[in-house]
């Protein structure tokens, strides 16, 4: 009798009552309508960029400099020169930093030393940007007592600095330790493992932590509302306020005149393109060789 | 039977550490070369120095944000003292600066992302992982990271242009009619306003929280879904026992790293919420955050006291987010703990 209960049990057991199917097929659905609606927004903004943006763009976007306000035509021509130098600056600024404090954390950095820096690293990626714009500003605009294309890269850079340092550790914890142990067993120096052999056998995934840092900062408006301020003229000077994308994108986006929000559509497709670009071959780039796997 | 020669396995130190032991280890009889040269290793410590000096720049940045803000808001935090978080006034004409609508504003527009987008977040996480077609994944998962790429700018050209008007036209007055009696949906339609903001962050903090569940479900072992699954568990079920109640923690941590970029995003909320310093319950109300407050009225900001309230309130923001932060981080790292470091960005 006992086993015959036994056997009664284990039969039901396969049989998945009513309850518990819904309950499954109710669970699958939610989440595949939960992916449905998390990709509509991005096809929908995508697709919006393109029919507003393709209609603004021309020629003369690429090459003018802004009309005065009331003018139809001019473009962004110095915005677009504006972010590349300040991005450019950013970089020299920030790339350096990040993978000289990513090598840091790798080789030297399994301490309490490597804990505070990965602790203030993990930090200063979480200050909002605009935190970060007010503390350039009074730090260098107020002290020079005028807002320039420098104070904004200087911003950017420090924005840039975070990603860069711990994808960079990332990358060099992943360089196997034979590696090292064998450039080591050749007596080289120390410096000379980690630069010709570590950072080298790295590059790949360091070149793509540093374009995902630049795609992160190549589209930030805040900590250059009060650094590099924003110029309706061409200037390509450190030391002058200075133009930018994003920026201009922002001023024309809340303006009232109707030709100036059809150029902040297309100035924002020609930054969604840069930044699309960049992803783009970052991808390209960390789905062979080494470091195939890391994004 | 010989002894066998004891063998040990040093655990993987860092490779400074070892290079030195090379010189602590006795001189065998027969004299080998130095492995190490002396200017070798002269160059050995500057280059340890160059990195060193770029890791405690790190430091320094941070430390150098938090002295610039304190030093700036000094004058606001002399005035006000600590009423200035409950004072609820923002007067710049008579010189009365209170934080209190721009709390209120940032945690409704944070908190209102929060409830719409951890279900989706969660959602497209665990439908990545578990349930959908292999050749799927990879592209739904990029899909998702695109969604992190777009500038905030751009999020809030969108939201003024597009979402906003399908607010103000055809979901506004929706809930206005079914959901009116709640308190939360009343007053005139303008499309820009606290529920605009919600739906912005809200589409921005999803792929935050959807990559970090992600991260956290992959790392819970197979076996553990095995074990679920060989009880006879429906997939759901394997899903909510073997999965879910072993990565909460960690998926909590991805909520709260949400969170804190929620409060601390700036321009796209500035740009659909209104910013008006009032406190109303009705979502369709504008509103204004503490960070889209100060890049308003930065520039514009005139004397001194002004300029220290503005700051005081980036101060707020620092403190804010790094509590929020630092919690979260606690959360992911308790989950994801014995993988390798991982930047969160």
């Amino acid at each position: 009798m006992d086993n015959d209960k036994h056997s009664g049990h284990e039969t039901h057991a396969w049989k998945v009552s009513f309850g518990r199917r819904v309950a499954n097929s109710a669970a699958t659905i939610g989440m595949a309508c939960a992916a449905v609606l998390v990709v509509t927004p991005l096809v929908v903004i995508f697709s919006y960029l393109v029919y507003r943006g393709i209609g603004a763009l021309n020629w003369s976007f690429l090459t003018q400099i802004p009309k005065p306000v009331g003018e139809a035509g001019g473009g962004m021509a110095n915005a677009i020169v504006g972010s590349a130098l300040i991005l450019l600056i950013a970089s020299a600024i920030g790339i350096p930093l990040g993978i000289g404090s990513g090598v840091f954390l790798a080789e030297y950095g399994r301490n309490r030393y490597g804990d505070v820096v990965r602790f203030t690293a993990d930090v200063l990626n979480g200050v909002p940007s605009i935190v970060i714009g007010s503390t350039v500003w009074g730090l260098l605009v107020v002290t020079q007592k005028h807002f320039s294309l420098f104070s904004g890269a200087v911003a950017l850079g420090i924005m840039m600095v975070p990603t860069v340092t711990r994808s960079t550790e990332e990358i060099l914890l992943m360089v196997p330790q034979s590696v090292r142990e064998a450039a080591i067993g050749l007596g080289i120096s120390q410096w000379r493992v980690t630069v010709s052999v570590v950072l080298r056998t790295a590059t790949a995934g360091i070149l793509t932590g540093i374009m995902l840092a630049f795609a992160r900062v190549a589209g930030e408006t805040a900590p250059l509302m009060f650094t590099a301020f924003g110029n309706q003229f061409w200037s390509v000077s450190p030391n002058q306020p200075a133009s930018a994308l994003p920026l201009q994108i922002f001023y024309y986006a809340t303006s009232a005149f109707e030709e100036l929000n059809r150029q902040a559509w297309a100035g924002a497709l020609v930054l969604i393109v840069l930044i699309v670009g960049t992803i783009g071959i970052v991808r390209l780039v960390a789905s062979r060789g080494l470091m195939k796997g890391a994004v | 039977m010989e002894a066998l020669p004891k063998i040990t396995f040093a655990p993987p130190k860092a490779a400074a550490e070892r290079a030195d032991s090379v010189h602590a280890v006795p001189r065998p009889a027969v004299r080998l070369a130095p492995v190490i040269p002396p200017a070798g290793r002269f160059a050995d410590r500057i280059f340890k120095g160059l990195v060193l000096g770029c890791a405690a720049s790190v430091f320094a940045i941070v430390v150098l944000i938090v002295i610039e803000l304190v030093s700036q808001s000094r004058l606001s935090l002399r005035a006000f003292g600590l009423s200035f978080f409950v004072h609820s006034n923002w007067d710049p004409v008579s010189g009365d600066f209170g934080a209190f609508p721009f709390i209120y504003g940032t945690l409704v527009s944070s908190l209102l992302a929060l409830i719409i987008a951890v279900p989706l977040a969660a959602g497209v996480a665990l439908f990545t992982t578990e349930m959908c077609p292999r050749p799927l994944r990879s592209t739904l998962s990029f899909l998702v990271e695109l969604l992190a790429a777009i500038p905030s700018v751009i999020y809030g050209l969108w939201g003024i242009f597009v979402l906003a008007p399908i607010l103000r036209t055809y979901v506004e007055p929706w809930l206005a009619h079914n959901f009116g009696w709640t308190g939360l949906f009343e007053g005139a339609p303008y499309g820009l306003g606290m529920l605009a903001a919600g739906i912005i962050l809200a589409i921005m903090i999803v792929p935050i929280i959807a990559s970090i569940t992600r991260e956290v479900v992959t790392a819970v072992p197979r076996q553990q879904r095995e074990a679920v699954l060989a009880l006879g568990a429906t997939r759901w079920e394997t899903l909510r026992i073997g999965v879910l109640r072993n990565a909460r923690t960690g998926i909590m941590g991805g909520i709260i790293l949400g969170l804190g970029r929620a409060l601390g995003e700036t321009i796209a909320v500035t740009m659909v919420i209104g910013n008006s310093p009032q406190i109303s319950k009705s979502l369709f109300a504008p509103g204004y955050t503490l960070a889209s407050v100060i890049a308003n009225e930065f520039t514009e900001a005139t004397g001194n006291l002004y300029l220290s309230a503005l700051m005081e309130i980036g101060l707020a923001l620092f403190i804010i987010t790094l509590i929020v932060n630092a919690l979260a981080q606690l959360l992911v790292w308790s989950v994801t703990r014995g993988m390798p470091a991982r930047a969160i960005g």
